[in-house]
């Protein structure tokens, strides 16, 4: 199994292209019955796009190491949620220029102050939401005041 | 009627609703009012459709004859589809757009935070995955419609006028029939008047800090749950059935 479990350290997430799919944790089980390898992975975002690319990346990574007989299937419950993620993945996310997700108030909370979210590039906790919604389901928009930047936030979903 | 078959037609309604404002929102790709609404708009259209093809393809399994979310989607007749009339009215400018959303959302947050507890699985982790991103898009209409009515004359105005023209599509959402009983029986599906006491209350608080105010008239439309459309439907779905018609079996 550790064998398999590597292999899919090496399948990366298409949209954010330095997590792989253990650190985004929607490797959900891997299992051996009768000689066949199951793998179920999870949808982050219910209409997330980029699932049936990673599915095809890990038939992919798997034929070409020489494993043929496998089933990937996809369960949607319990429902993925940003904690699953690796703090790995999370420094992975923040080097590459995405503010990872931070703890987040009650979304029921009407005109709550936006999450404190620092500037992956200089730091500062100077930033403000350009837009809830940002350049995937799983993003928002932020520019830093400080220093300018403006970049992606991955949103805490849960 | 069978159990399986009032869960169809109950997963189907769901579905429905999702495709058709899903279907709705995409026409706003590239014609948002500013960018960053541009961009919220198609991602709570994502969100809608991947619930739809969740639901569609759920329901494709509750047939005798299996039929995938696509053959639901794309190849069904209009007097087939089953959402509320409200989805299918046109986008109209901002404020009809955020008016038909917050209606909506206001509605499927609180059933979806029922349907987690049914006593079907397939539903009830449908539900638990489609609720997360659901209350995002309450939280976001309601902010916009408490903007505009809470922000100049004309968006105020605006905004009112689109509560006036949409309210009376409102009351479809409450639907019920004998497959609702019947599943509301075996606990399978929350009774829609409790549904109903939330979304009085969002709607009320939502609107008394936006300063608008529920028409007086009280006039009521429906027809959508038993497949009578209204004469925008044929021209969203001869958009959305386009490829498939023209290309049968085509997939992406």
């Amino acid at each position: 199994m550790n064998h398999i479990w590597s292999l899919l350290e090496e399948v990366f997430d298409p949209e954010v292209p330095v997590l792989t799919v253990v650190d985004l944790g929607i490797i959900r089980s891997v299992e051996e019955k009768n000689k066949m390898i199951h793998v179920t992975i999870t949808p982050t975002y219910i209409g997330c796009p980029a699932m049936q690319t990673i599915e095809e990346d890990i038939k992919t990574k798997f034929e070409e190491n020489g494993i043929l007989n496998f089933k990937i299937s996809t369960s949607i419950s319990p429902a993925w949620t940003t904690d699953w993620m690796s703090e790995k993945g999370k420094k992975k996310l923040k080097d590459y220029g995405i503010a990872p997700p931070q703890n987040e108030p009650d979304k029921s909370l009407l005109f709550a102050d936006p999450v404190v979210v620092p500037c992956p590039r200089c730091e500062s906790e100077n930033t403000r939401m350009v837009s809830h919604f940002g350049s995937t389901a799983c993003k928002a928009h932020y520019q830093c005041t400080q220093c300018k930047e403006p970049f992606d936030y991955f949103k805490c979903f849960k | 009627m069978t159990k399986q078959e009032a869960l169809y037609n109950y997963v189907l309604r769901l579905g429905d609703d999702s495709l058709i404002l899903g279907q709705r929102l995409a026409e706003l790709c590239g014609h948002g009012p500013i960018l960053e609404e541009d961009i919220a708009l198609t991602n709570i259209s994502l969100d809608l459709i991947g619930q739809a093809t969740l639901l569609l393809d759920y329901a494709g399994t509750l047939r005798s004859e299996t039929k995938s979310n696509d053959d639901l989607a794309f190849l069904r007749l209009e007097k087939e589809y089953v959402n509320v009339l409200l989805l299918e009215q046109p986008n109209g400018h901002f404020g009809d757009t955020i008016m038909r959303q917050f209606l909506f959302d206001a509605f499927r947050k609180p059933l979806l935070e029922k349907l987690q507890d049914s006593s079907d699985k397939g539903l009830a982790s449908i539900a638990e995955k489609a609720l997360k991103e659901t209350k995002y898009h309450l939280k976001h209409s309601s902010e916009w419609v408490i903007r505009l009515g809470d922000g100049t004359d004309e968006s105020h105005s605006k905004v009112q006028e689109s509560l006036h023209t949409l309210y009376r599509y409102a009351h479809e959402l409450f639907f019920e029939d004998e497959s609702d009983f019947l599943l509301q029986k075996s606990k399978i599906v929350p009774e829609l008047s409790a549904v109903k006491l939330e979304w009085d209350k969002t709607i009320k608080d939502v609107f008394s800090m936006a300063g608008i105010s529920l028409p007086e008239n009280n006039w009521k439309f429906e027809g959508g749950r038993q497949g009578r459309h209204s004469e925008h439907m044929g021209y969203l779905l001869a958009d959305l059935q386009y490829m498939q018609r023209t290309y049968p079996n085509m997939e992406w």
